[in-house]
C-alpha cells in the first residue's frame, strides 16, 4: 500500500532533494524557516491523508452522536451499502485515471441483475426444453455479460473514437432500456431456485458469511487487492498512468494505447456486473431500474479518494476509502434524522470541498519543494 | 542609433525551485538598440532569468528596474504592457484557433465590443509578410509545422510595441532561411532602438548578431563582455568552466544492412506529399544525419518509420523482415525507438517519476512473468534507471524525482534513455540537439557514437549543418519530401548539402 498511496503524491520524495553543488540558499535564517517547513510539511502529511482523516471524522462523529451507529446490525448494515459503491468505484477508477469516464456502470448493474434474474427464474428456452444454469455458471455468464458490455463501452472510445463522455452516457440509456426491455419493465422475483434444476443457493451470494463478515466485503476486499496490484505492480498498471498523464507520449512510446483503454472499460463493466449481482442477490428480486444513479456515486468515491478527473493521477484504494466515506455519511445522516433534503446539499459539499482540498494540497506541496 | 541606455536592469535575482536554486543572486543590463545576449548550458538560469524579465515567475529575492524604477510584474501581460514582450522557447500557442486569433489573443481588435474580423486579418497579414511567412491569417495554427508556428510567435509580439523584446532559442525550430528573416527583424528592431535580448545555444549566429555578451554558469553570471572583443572559444570557456572537447567522430566497422526503405510515401492532409518515394538503405553500425529545411519531411520520415502514420505506402525492412503495416508497439518490439522532436507534447509522461518515463516503453522488460500476467519488478527496474543515469550522465537528484523537475536536456536524456532500454537495432532521433546546450549536446553526440559502435543503426534529424555533418557516416539530404541526396561523409560538403537541401535547385 505504500507503494500504491507513493503514486498518489508523486513528489513525495521532494524532501531529500539537495541544492546542486551545495549552494546555500541566500534566503531567510534557517532555523526561524525550519519549524515553519516543518509545520508545512506536517500539514502537508495530514493533507495527503485526508481521505483517512475524513474517514475517522464521520465515523466518529457518528458514534458519538448516534445511539446504535456501532452496532452489530447496523455495521453490517452500512457493510453492504460500501461494497455496491467500493467495486463500482475500483473499476471507475482505472477508468479515471486514463482520462476517460464510464457513466453507463449503473445501467449495467441493473442489467446484469436482471441477466441474473432471468437466468435462474425463467432459464434459458432451448426448442421447447429449459436450460437452467447452477449457480456458479450464472454467475460467470452475468460476469462475461458486464465484461462484453464494458468491451462496448471501449470499443467506441478507442476504435469509434468516441468521446467517453459521450459513448457512456449513451451506454447509459442503451443498457437501462435492455434492461427494462428484458421483461417489459417488470422484476424477476423468486430467486430462490429449484434444488431439482440444480440452481439453488444465490442468497448466499449476497448473504452468506465467512468468519461472520459477509461475502460481499470479501468481494471487496479481493477486488481492491486485485486492482491495486494491477495499478502498482503491472505493467498495464503503469500504462494507464501513463495514458493519463500525456496520452501523445504513450503512444510514441509503444505503448498498446487502445488495449489498455479497453481494458479498463472491461474491467469496469465487470465490476458493475459484480455489484449487480450482489445487490440482486440481497433482494432476491432482480428490479431493472436498480443502480440508478450509482455511477454518480461512484465517480463521486473516487474524486473524494484523490484521483485526478484529467487522469494520471490517484489510487484505488484512496476510492475505496472515498467510498466508504460516502456510504458512512449518507447512512449517518439517514439515522441521525437529517432530512433527505439537506442530505444531498451536504453530500455535494463534501464532494466540492474535496476537490478544493486537493487544489490546496497541490499549491502547498509546491511551496513546500521550493522551501526546501 | 547609438543610443544604449540601460532600459531594464536585474540587481540581485535570487530564484528557488523544487529541490534547485535556478539563479544566486544574477545582475544583468539590458540596453537599448542593442543585441543583449544570453548564454549558458542547460540549468544555467537562463530561462528562469528571462520568465523573471517578462513577468511569467517571480523573483524570490533581488529587484527589477524598467527605466529606472522598480516594478513587480503580476503576469506576461502587465510586462507586456511595460514595454517587455517575450518569444516564449515552448511554444505558447493555441492549436485549435487560427493563425490570426492566435496574433491577437488577448488583444483583441473589437468594435462595439465584436471582434473587428477584417481589420484583424489585414494586420495579421502585414505581420506575418514581416516574418515572411505567406499563409491565410484564417489557416488553423496546428496546420502549421514548428518552425512556422515559431515565427507566427514572432509576428504575434511583433504586434506590440514593446520597448524589450525577449528571444528564447528563437531559431531552434528554424531553418536556415527562417533563420535569415529573423535576423532582418532583428535588425530592424536595433534601428527602432528596441532592446533585444536573445538566447541561444548557437554560437555562430550569437557572434553574428549580438552585440552585448553575458554568461551564466549554474546560476551565476560568470562573464559580461561586448561580442566584438570575445570569440567562440571564450563563450565555451565560460560556460562550461574549461574548454571541453565536443565530440570526435571515428570510422566505425559497419555490419550487414539494417534497414532499407523503399519508395515510401506519405500524403498529407491537403493531398501533396509530405514524403515522395524516398529510400536508401542503412548498414549496422552506421549513423545517418537527416538534413532538411522546414517541411522537408524529416519529422514525418522518422514517425513513418516508427509506425504512426497509418496511410503511408512503401516497404520498410528492418534486420531482414519486412514491417508490413505494422504500428508503433509491434515496431518498437522489432527494433526500432523514436526520440521525437517535442519532447514536451510526445515524449515524456509529464506526472510521472524520472524512472517511470525511462521504462515506459521498455517495461516488460524488467518484470516477472505470472501466471495472470507481468508483475514489475522495481529492483530490476530501477537497477536499470540507475545504468542508464550514470552513462548518459543524466542530473537528477534521485530517480523517483518527477520528470518536470529536470532541466531540458537533462529531460532529453530521460526521453534518450527510454528509447535505449528498448535495446533496438535501428535508433531514430529528431531534432536530438533542439533546446539543448553545448555540453549536452555534446553529451547526446557521444551517446549516439557509443550506441553505434554496439552495432546499432542511428538515423538523426538536424537543421543545422554543422550537426549534420558531426557524427554522421552518411547525410541524407530531404527536399520537399523527396529525398534529393544521398552522401557519404567524404563527399557531403556544405555547399553540396545546402544545394541539394533547396527546393527547385538545379
Amino acid at each position: 500500500m505504500s507503494h500504491i498511496s507513493s503514486r498518489h503524491v508523486p513528489h513525495a520524495t521532494a524532501t531529500r532533494v539537495e541544492p546542486p553543488h551545495g549552494a546555500e540558499p541566500t534566503a531567510a535564517p534557517g532555523t526561524l524557516l525550519g519549524s515553519r517547513k516543518g509545520q508545512l510539511k506536517l500539514l502537508l502529511r495530514i493533507l495527503k491523508l485526508r481521505i483517512f482523516v475524513a474517514l475517522a471524522v464521520v465515523l466518529l462523529y457518528f458514534s458519538l452522536t448516534t445511539g446504535n451507529f456501532l452496532s452489530t446490525a447496523n455495521l453490517l448494515i452500512m457493510a453492504q451499502h460500501i461494497t455496491v459503491i467500493a467495486i463500482l468505484s475500483i473499476g471507475m477508477t482505472l477508468v479515471i485515471l486514463t482520462g476517460g469516464i464510464d457513466l453507463s456502470v449503473g445501467s449495467v448493474v441493473g442489467f446484469s441483475g436482471m441477466v441474473a434474474g432471468f437466468l435462474i427464474s425463467r432459464g434459458i428456452p432451448i426448442g421447447d426444453q429449459v436450460l437452467f444454469l447452477n449457480v456458479f455458471e450464472v454467475v460467470v455468464v452475468t460476469c462475461l455479460v458486464g465484461l462484453a458490455i464494458g468491451m462496448i463501452n471501449g470499443a467506441l472510445v478507442t476504435w469509434l473514437n468516441v468521446a467517453p463522455f459521450i459513448a457512456t452516457l449513451g451506454m447509459l440509456y442503451v443498457v437501462r432500456g435492455a434492461a427494462l426491455l428484458f421483461n417489459d419493465g417488470a422484476t424477476f422475483s423468486e430467486l430462490g431456485g429449484h434444488a431439482e434444476f440444480g440452481n439453488t443457493g444465490f442468497a448466499l451470494l449476497g448473504g452468506g458469511t465467512l468468519f461472520g463478515i459477509g461475502y460481499p466485503v470479501w468481494l471487496l476486499v479481493a477486488m481492491t487487492v486485485l486492482a491495486a496490484a494491477i495499478a502498482a505492480r503491472t505493467p498495464i498498471g503503469r500504462y494507464i498512468y501513463a495514458i493519463g498523464g500525456n496520452e501523445r507520449a504513450a503512444l510514441f512510446s509503444g505503448l498498446k494505447v487502445k488495449k489498455v483503454k479497453l481494458f479498463v472499460y472491461a474491467f469496469s463493466g465487470f465490476c458493475a456486473a459484480l455489484v449487480g449481482l450482489v445487490v440482486t442477490s440481497q433482494l432476491q428480486t432482480a428490479h431493472p431500474m436498480t443502480g440508478n444513479t450509482y455511477e454518480l456515486m461512484a465517480i463521486a468515491a473516487v474524486v473524494l479518494g484523490g484521483t485526478a478527473l484529467s487522469g494520471g493521477r490517484g489510487t484505488v484504494i484512496g476510492s475505496v476509502i472515498g467510498a466508504c466515506v460516502i456510504s458512512i455519511l449518507n447512512d449517518g445522516m439517514v439515522m441521525s434524522g437529517v432530512s433527505s433534503f439537506w442530505q444531498m446539499v451536504i453530500m455535494g459539499l463534501v464532494i466540492i470541498l474535496a476537490v478544493v482540498i486537493d487544489q490546496l494540497q497541490q499549491r502547498l506541496q509546491k511551496k513546500v519543494m521550493v522551501a526546501l | 542609433m547609438n543610443d544604449d541606455s540601460v532600459v531594464v536592469e536585474a540587481q540581485g535575482l535570487v530564484k528557488r525551485y523544487p529541490g534547485t536554486i535556478a539563479l544566486k543572486g544574477v545582475d544583468f543590463e539590458v540596453r537599448a538598440g542593442r543585441v543583449n545576449v544570453l548564454i549558458g548550458e542547460n540549468g544555467a538560469g537562463k530561462s528562469t532569468l528571462m520568465k523573471l524579465l517578462a513577468g511569467a515567475e517571480r523573483p524570490t529575492l533581488g529587484r527589477i528596474l524598467v527605466e529606472g524604477r522598480e516594478v513587480s510584474f503580476a503576469n506576461v501581460r502587465e510586462a507586456e504592457r511595460a514595454g517587455i514582450g517575450i518569444i516564449f522557447q515552448e511554444l505558447n500557442l493555441f492549436p485549435d484557433l487560427s493563425v490570426c486569433e492566435n496574433l491577437f489573443i488577448g488583444a483583441e481588435r473589437c468594435r462595439l465590443g465584436v471582434i473587428d474580423q477584417r481589420s484583424q486579418h489585414e494586420e495579421a497579414r502585414r505581420l506575418l509578410s514581416r516574418v515572411g511567412l505567406a499563409l491565410d491569417p484564417a489557416t488553423p495554427l496546428g496546420d502549421l509545422y514548428v518552425g512556422q508556428q515559431q515565427l507566427v510567435e514572432i509576428a504575434r509580439v511583433l504586434g506590440k510595441q514593446v520597448k524589450v523584446l525577449i528571444m528564447d532559442e528563437p531559431t531552434s525550430a528554424l531553418s536556415q532561411h527562417e533563420v535569415e528573416i529573423l535576423f532582418g527583424i532583428i535588425a530592424a528592431l536595433k534601428r527602432e532602438g528596441v532592446a533585444v535580448i536573445y538566447i541561444s545555444h548557437r554560437l555562430e549566429e550569437i557572434i553574428r548578431v549580438g552585440d552585448h555578451i553575458t554568461v551564466l554558469r549554474n546560476g551565476e553570471v560568470v562573464g559580461v563582455d561586448e561580442v566584438c572583443n570575445i570569440d567562440v572559444p571564450w563563450i565555451v570557456a565560460k560556460m562550461v568552466g574549461a574548454a571541453r572537447k565536443a565530440f570526435d567522430y571515428r570510422p566505425r566497422e559497419l555490419g550487414e544492412e539494417a534497414l532499407r526503405v523503399e519508395s515510401l510515401s506519405l500524403k498529407k492532409p491537403n493531398g501533396t506529399l509530405a514524403l515522395d518515394a524516398v529510400g536508401f538503405s542503412a548498414r549496422r553500425g552506421e549513423i545517418l544525419g537527416i538534413y532538411g529545411l522546414m517541411g522537408a519531411g524529416r519529422t514525418e520520415l522518422l514517425e513513418t518509420l516508427l509506425g504512426l502514420h497509418a496511410s503511408a505506402r512503401g516497404r520498410i525492412v528492418v534486420d531482414g523482415r519486412e514491417l508490413g503495416r505494422s504500428r508503433a508497439a509491434r515496431r518498437i518490439e522489432r527494433g526500432i525507438a523514436l526520440v521525437p522532436e517535442d519532447r514536451q507534447l510526445s515524449g515524456m509522461v509529464q506526472s510521472m517519476s524520472v524512472a517511470e518515463n525511462m521504462t515506459l516503453s521498455s517495461l516488460v522488460r524488467w518484470c516477472l512473468r505470472w501466471p495472470g500476467g507481468r508483475v514489475v519488478r522495481p529492483g530490476r527496474e530501477r537497477e536499470a534507471c540507475r545504468r542508464m543515469v550514470e552513462r548518459l550522465g543524466i542530473k537528477t537528484a534521485d530517480i523517483d524525482e518527477p520528470i518536470t523537475s529536470l532541466s531540458g536536456g537533462n529531460m532529453q536524456k530521460v526521453v534518450i534513455a527510454k528509447a535505449l532500454l528498448t535495446e533496438p537495432s535501428v535508433l531514430l532521433l529528431d531534432e536530438p540537439t533542439r533546446g539543448v546546450d553545448v555540453g549536452a549536446k555534446a553529451e547526446i553526440y557521444r551517446a549516439m557514437l557509443a550506441v553505434a559502435e554496439r552495432g546499432v543503426t542511428v538515423l538523426y534529424t538536424t537543421s543545422e549543418l554543422d550537426e549534420a555533418l558531426a557524427v554522421a557516416d552518411r547525410v541524407l539530404v530531404l527536399s520537399s519530401g523527396r529525398l534529393s541526396a544521398d552522401l557519404p561523409r567524404d563527399r557531403a560538403d556544405r555547399d553540396e548539402i545546402v544545394r541539394k537541401s533547396t527546393p527547385f535547385a538545379a
